[in-house]
């Protein structure tokens, strides 16, 4: 079958990094095409490239089998390429009708057809199965019904080509359930999927090829058919994969942390202990107050009631910076928004909250800062081509373990709490940091890992807590808890 | 070594071939600029607008803005002669005019972190404030000043130098250490660059931003003190329009209105274009209402620079 889209030799380099080199694509009519490798390997530069975002120095765009002039993503929309991005891009405070039409509403002479609107809207809507008015406020969806949204817009723009972009990393299983509904079905009216995911899972359950990119560039494309799990992994990380999840269970030791009737505006009455060594989990859906558990702990979120006790001593409510002291930090979920300084180097960003180690009094001493930060980006197998790297520019999963590492380098750290450790992040960088938080157990550190992904709870933690509307609904232990009874307790 | 180079490829290096450029356009153009009587003006100039300038940097580096330099430079020039001639102390005068620059900073900064008004806002108010109190509290009189010496600090030599240039470049130093070298200069960047993860990470965001407002009340306060003793005598209409050629020179030197980024360096710089520039203008004789037109050229310009640097590092 001939291609829709197919790119050939395609070149791209970013300042220091070479993103591309020579990559071939090709999509065709009522396929769904997976792209698959780690971060850094070139999938997003791909993706843009394909939608017209960036520019790329040597190589062919064809549509249909003719050379095109895609300069824009302007360009792309009108051959009907559409990109739904990881980060949606919606304008919350306009309506869904709005959202879909945006920059096309129908008019006549200036004058906007709000009847039309809400009646095309309606029509497309329709067709993802969002049952919403046209004239809800995005804002006021959730995080699965904005998606749609987005997709919605791409079918308004007579898309051929939809190009999903980890659409499945924000969602309930149930939400995804229904997005590959959707996405077969688009697949059968001869849409050409692109489909990038780090969810082997989906990988298999949904697409016809897949594609291998590894550092930059294309190391294989078959059929789903002929790839196992462990062939894709090996694929992907150029190496096999020792086990995912390295756990060693080991007694706790002293209390490491203890909340007692913790309460916040979103979370109720919440008491839990985590001793030395310990790896506990807290499970549940989204919105379930997971997160908001540790904003309460932080003093981020007001505490209105409870107590708090790191390594023994009491936590004053409302202050990060007696956490940083006692030795509680957080690696939070919304790494580009709470965790990095983008503008910064990989080293400043990793000392930040371990300064006064390196300070005699007042001044920072600039080796030992150095050879501290050095040994943990070795320690951490962080991949950066210097310290003085800006952050912003490594992938995510180095990002995380700088994140870490700005922890580890605090000599007096009792608890580290990891949200989501690894959202975004590819599958050989996730059995290292699965690996290094069991590692960190070992030497006594008490760790509480937030996740919303199931098997990696079971496989990391000791005690699992499971959450629904700001309570804790249940504790598991290891050697009882499964997928089933997690779920049980969410729902 | 690394630096070195660092510094030569950079930013700074445009800056650079800029001053240099126009030192030469305006030496072809006067004999009289590159005379070492003028050079020191421009140095005198700049030591003025760079003592504040540093303050600046700070605050903007945390994220926020201080237009209130301009009309301190009048309150705190005319309460500095008002005890100077009461108590005939240039040593209490000085002391006076930092405690009330340092409480006019407490006043922003409190604003901003306790009340939660944007500093734009907070700070334009507070200049609107200080300039009608300085009118009110003195007729719109100036106020001369009656004891002798006091002109000494604004004119007067240490060794070759002007005093100013002497004790700006030191504070230049200092902070430029201070910047890189401690804790508390790290913490700015971080803050500026990301409040949130700043505050995650456990450092003290709204302690620092106050400080941030406390430092550039009193290093405006200190170029007002100067300002006033070159004038000798306390002007309720000194310093209009002088936080705007502050904030023009450094955001020129690289210093990102968006916070976290820029250099003391690079300010340094900017600070020595736009005096370059307005001292041209003076020789030249162009009219003073140009030299509004070429300030105010300038900070769009400035501006201009700032958003494209910041575009291509988001194109990266």
């Amino acid at each position: 079958m001939e291609p829709l889209v197919e790119l050939r030799g395609i070149h791209k380099q970013y300042p220091g990094v070479y993103a591309l080199k020579g990559v071939d694509f090709d999509l065709r009519p009522g396929e769904v095409h997976a792209l698959v490798g780690e971060n850094g390997a070139g999938k997003s530069t791909l993706i843009k490239i394909l939608a017209g975002a960036v520019s790329f120095e040597q190589g062919e765009y064809r549509i249909e089998g003719k050379p095109a002039q895609i300069h824009s993503p302007q360009d792309a929309i009108r051959r009907g390429i559409s990109v739904v991005y990881q980060e949606l891009e919606l304008a919350p405070r306009l309506s869904v009708a709005e959202n879909i039409f945006f920059g096309r509403l129908p008019s006549r002479r200036g004058r906007v057809l709000w009847a039309q609107l809400y009646r095309d809207s309606a029509l497309v809507l329709e067709q993802v199965g969002l049952e919403v008015d046209p004239e809800t406020e995005v804002a006021r969806l959730g995080i699965a019904a904005q998606q749609l949204v987005e997709i919605a817009r791409a079918l308004s723009c007579q898309a051929r080509v939809l190009v999903m972009d980890e659409p499945t990393s924000a969602l309930t299983p149930s939400e995804i359930s229904r997005l590959f509904g959707l996405v077969r079905r688009l697949r059968e009216q001869g849409t050409a999927i692109l489909y990038v995911s780090h969810k082997l899972q989906e990988i298999f359950a949904l697409a016809d090829r897949v594609t291998v990119l590894r550092d930059g560039a294309r190391v294989a494309t078959s059929g789903a058919g002929e790839l196992d799990e462990a062939r894709l992994i090996g694929l992907m990380v150029g190496r096999p994969l020792g086990e995912m999840f390295s756990r060693r269970h080991r007694p706790g030791g002293a209390p490491a942390l203890e909340v007692e009737g913790l309460s916040t505006a979103r979370v109720r009455d919440i008491s839990f202990q985590v001793r030395a060594g310990e790896i506990v989990g807290f499970s549940g859906l989204m919105g379930a107050g997971r997160t908001e558990v540790a904003r309460g702990v932080l003093g981020l979120d007001r505490r209105l009631a409870g107590r708090v006790r790191v390594g023994g001593e009491e936590l004053p409510p409302d202050s990060c910076a007696a956490a940083r002291r006692l030795g509680l930090g957080l690696v939070p979920e919304d790494r580009r928004g709470e965790g990095i300084f983008p503008q910064l180097g990989v080293g400043h960003n990793a000392s930040i909250a371990a300064l006064e180690q390196f300070s005699r009094r007042g001044w920072i001493e600039g080796g030992r800062e150095r050879e501290a930060v050095a040994a943990q980006v070795r320690r951490l197998e962080v991949r950066t081509p210097s310290l003085g790297q800006r952050i912003s520019l490594l992938s995510g999963g180095n990002q995380q373990k700088v994140l870490i590492a700005r922890w580890l380098l605090r000599q007096a750290l009792v608890v580290l709490v990891v949200d989501e450790p690894t959202r975004g992040i590819d599958v050989g960088a996730r059995a290292e940091i699965y690996r290094l938080l069991d590692e960190l157990a070992g030497q006594g550190l008490g760790l509480v890992v937030i996740s919303s992904e199931l098997p990696e709870l079971l496989g990391l933690c000791d005690r699992i807590l499971v959450m629904k509307g700001g309570r804790i609904t249940g504790a598991l232990e290891r050697a009882e808890a499964t997928q089933e009874k997690l779920l049980a307790l969410a729902l | 070594m690394e630096r070195l180079r660092r510094l030569l490829r950079g930013e700074q290096a445009a800056l650079v071939l800029a001053l240099l450029l126009l030192c030469a356009v305006l030496s072809a153009l006067t004999p009289v600029f590159l005379s070492a009587a003028n050079l020191k003006n421009v140095l005198r100039d700049a030591s003025l607008i760079a003592i504040a300038g540093i303050g600046m940097v700070v605050v903007i580096l945390a994220g926020e803005i201080d237009l209130s330099a301009g009309s301190s430079q009048a309150v705190v020039g005319i309460l500095a002669v008002l005890l100077l001639n009461e108590s005939g102390s240039l040593l209490l005068a000085l002391l006076g005019a930092l405690g009330a620059g340092l409480l006019i900073g407490l006043g922003n900064g409190l604003l901003v972190t306790r009340a939660g008004i944007n500093s734009l806002i907070a700070t334009l108010g507070s200049m609107a404030i200080l300039r009608g109190g300085a009118m009110v509290g003195t007729q719109a009189v100036s106020i001369q000043g009656q004891v002798e010496g006091f002109t000494e600090v604004g004119t007067g030599h240490w060794g070759p130098l002007p005093i100013p240039v002497v004790i700006a470049a030191l504070l230049f130093l200092l902070f430029y250490l201070v910047l890189h070298h401690t804790p508390a200069g790290r913490y700015l960047y971080a803050v500026g660059g990301n409040a949130q993860a700043a505050r995650l990470a456990g450092l003290p965001v709204e302690k620092l931003k106050l400080a941030a407002f406390a430092l550039s009340g009193v290093l405006a306060a200190l170029s007002a003190f100067i300002l006033a003793s070159r004038l000798n005598s306390g002007q309720p209409n000194a310093g209009l329009g002088f936080e705007l050629q502050v904030i023009a020179a450094v955001v020129l030197g690289g210093v990102s209105l968006s916070g976290g980024l820029g250099t003391l360096v690079g300010a340094g710089l900017g600070i020595l274009i736009l005096t370059v520039l307005n001292n041209g203008l003076v020789l030249l004789d162009v009219s003073s209402f140009y030299h509004d037109i070429a300030r105010g050229t300038v900070i769009i310009l400035a501006v201009y620079l700032d958003t494209r640097r910041r575009q291509a590092r988001g194109r990266v």
